[in-house]
């Protein structure tokens, strides 16, 4: 039951002077019901990866399977599994186009196939996911409504096929903090209550750090660490660095402590956390 | 996938076509399309081809994307060259029912399919070698003159300018729709003629709201820059012809004397 990559490379325009490689042979698996996030620099394939989880680009060299059937084959058993990964592209709000929120929403689910009582059910559940009123926004047309509204829209959109893996490249990106810190705890919440598998693509470690609890670092089309957040920040710093992403800033503050000699434990992730820690280490420090 | 078409198919390159100031390689073109009308007789085709494969050579493009500008319109060749071969009257070689193939039919035929091939050929070259934005630079100096007679060159390049600037974008942006839009269960690729067109309205939607947001923000960066439109204005690169430019011209011209020369002294 998971994703499963084997040798996969992949060449953008191949026998052109443009030729890039995009992925070198990577392999990796993602279990089900894991929050994976997919970090990396711009360019560092990591769009292009998560593109290949759905069949929306094909290999070049080596198999992506979804839970054992090549997703990339021929016939119904390919179709199927490639269903079961839902895709929240960047900026999906460029994709609404229906005249109502509902019918919009509802695009995906009349795709499938199905009734429209069941469209219904998952039209509201949906928007209940993402924190909409139903009875308020399901007439509106989407282009009246505000950027993050929009955003919550489209990926209701993509929530109502009710997918197993749910993959998210930048949510976030374009919102204000406090739309940020919205959607990403309403996927978080998603992730809690139905179990879904979610992968969260990002540039930012700040926010993908705290809600993951398992990080995969790209860099030029490799992947370079794989791990627990934790770990990773702890002992991988200068492959971080390497890969041109930051560690989050609260991770920098509680190393910069201890080098200056107050015994912080540093595995915060969150400022939260840090303040606890920091404020543990005072009080140890002082009893001395 | 649709990102893979290179816009205006320049092949970058730094061969002396390539060097070659976009102006001069318009003029030479057009005065290339020129010669070929002077052209009937096999010996000026010879030459003309001799000239072409030249060109070909000094472009060091690769010839399969020379081929690949003749493919999309071998039909148009394949029907003149044999409207020529039926319709031309003479000595009678071959004859099926109505349809009479004619010697003199032959030639005609042969000599339209391979004008057409040198223009389609030439003017890839043309675009293989010159990267759209010189292409427009070269336009907008040419067409300097007619500005007296109230032809906005400069209007007409910019528009060229932004236009082309933006058929990447668009397509990137055509590109990652449709991708949103499969993975939301949407099919582009099956169904009858009228199922595909309705199909492609939750492709088309998005893409004219973001070419129309597109438009806007450009239209309010430009002003917040103070665009004026071409008076004064100076560029940062400007166009200069050199000793490869002068070569160009005796060439062509040379071309052209020779090809009137064998028009006239033949017949």
């Amino acid at each position: 039951m998971s994703i499963v990559f084997k040798d996969v490379s992949y060449v953008y325009m191949p026998g052109t002077p443009f030729k890039q490689t995009a992925l070198k042979k990577i392999n990796f698996e993602i279990k089900k019901g894991e929050f994976v996030g997919i970090i990396g620099h711009t360019g560092s394939g990591k769009s292009t990866l998560v593109q290949h989880m759905n069949g929306l680009l094909k290999p070049s060299l080596g198999v992506v399977s979804v839970e054992d059937i090549d997703i990339n084959g021929k016939g119904d058993a390919a179709r199927v599994a490639k269903r079961k990964v839902g895709m929240v592209f960047q900026y999906p709000e460029h994709q609404l186009f229906e005249e109502t929120v509902y019918d919009d929403i509802a695009f995906g689910p009349r795709n499938i196939g199905l009734d429209a009582e069941e469209i219904e059910r998952r039209v509201r559940k949906a928007l209940d996911f993402v924190g909409l009123d139903f009875n308020m926004f399901s007439g509106r047309s989407p282009f009246q409504l505000s950027g993050g509204q929009m955003r919550r829209i489209a990926i209701a959109g993509v929530v109502a096929l009710e997918p197993e893996y749910l993959i998210l490249d930048e949510p976030s990106a374009g919102l204000d903090p406090r739309g940020r810190e919205t959607i990403l705890d309403e996927i978080f919440k998603l992730h809690n209550s139905t179990g879904v598998t979610v992968i969260l693509v990002s540039h930012n470690m700040e926010e993908v750090a705290r809600f993951v609890d398992r990080l995969i670092v790209m860099h030029s089309g490799e992947i370079s660490l794989d791990g627990e957040p934790r770990d990773i920040f702890r002992h991988s710093r200068d492959k971080l660095v390497q890969a041109g992403v930051d560690v989050p800033s609260v991770c920098t503050l509680l190393a910069e402590l201890r080098g200056r000699g107050l015994p912080v434990e540093d595995i915060a992730l969150t400022p939260e956390e840090a303040t606890a820690t920091i404020m543990a280490a005072m009080r140890r420090r002082d009893r001395c | 996938m649709l990102t893979d078409i290179t816009l205006g198919q320049y092949f970058p390159g730094d061969s002396l076509l390539h060097r070659l100031d976009p102006r001069t390689k318009i003029l030479v073109t057009m005065l290339f399309f020129g010669s070929i009308f002077l052209a009937d007789s096999y010996t000026s085709y010879c030459v003309l081809l001799g000239f072409t494969a030249v060109i070909i050579g000094v472009a060091a493009v690769p010839l399969r994307l020379v081929a690949k500008s003749v493919r999309p319109l071998w039909f148009l060749i394949i029907l003149t060259a044999g409207i020529h071969i039926f319709s031309t009257p003479g000595t009678v070689v071959y004859s099926v029912g109505p349809l009479v193939v004619t010697l003199e039919g032959g030639k005609q035929a042969f000599f339209m399919a391979a004008r057409l091939i040198l223009l389609i050929i030439m003017a890839s070259l043309l675009t293989l070698t010159t990267s759209p934005i010189m292409l427009t630079d070269g336009i907008e100096h040419l067409l300097g003159p007619f500005r007296r007679i109230g032809v906005p060159a400069h209007e007409l390049a910019m528009m060229m300018t932004i236009a082309l600037r933006f058929i990447p974008t668009l397509l990137e942006e055509t590109d990652r729709i449709m991708k949103a839009q499969t993975a939301r269960g949407a099919d582009f690729a099956s169904g009858g003629i009228l199922k595909r067109v309705k199909n492609m309205v939750p492709l088309l939607v998005p893409l004219f709201i973001s070419a129309f947001r597109r438009a806007d923000e450009l239209a309010v960066a430009m002003e917040a820059r103070c665009y004026r439109g071409g008076e004064n204005r100076t560029r940062m690169k400007e166009l200069r012809l050199s000793w490869r430019d002068l070569g160009a011209f005796i060439a062509i011209f040379a071309l052209v004397a020779l090809m009137g020369g064998l028009r006239w002294s033949v017949s």
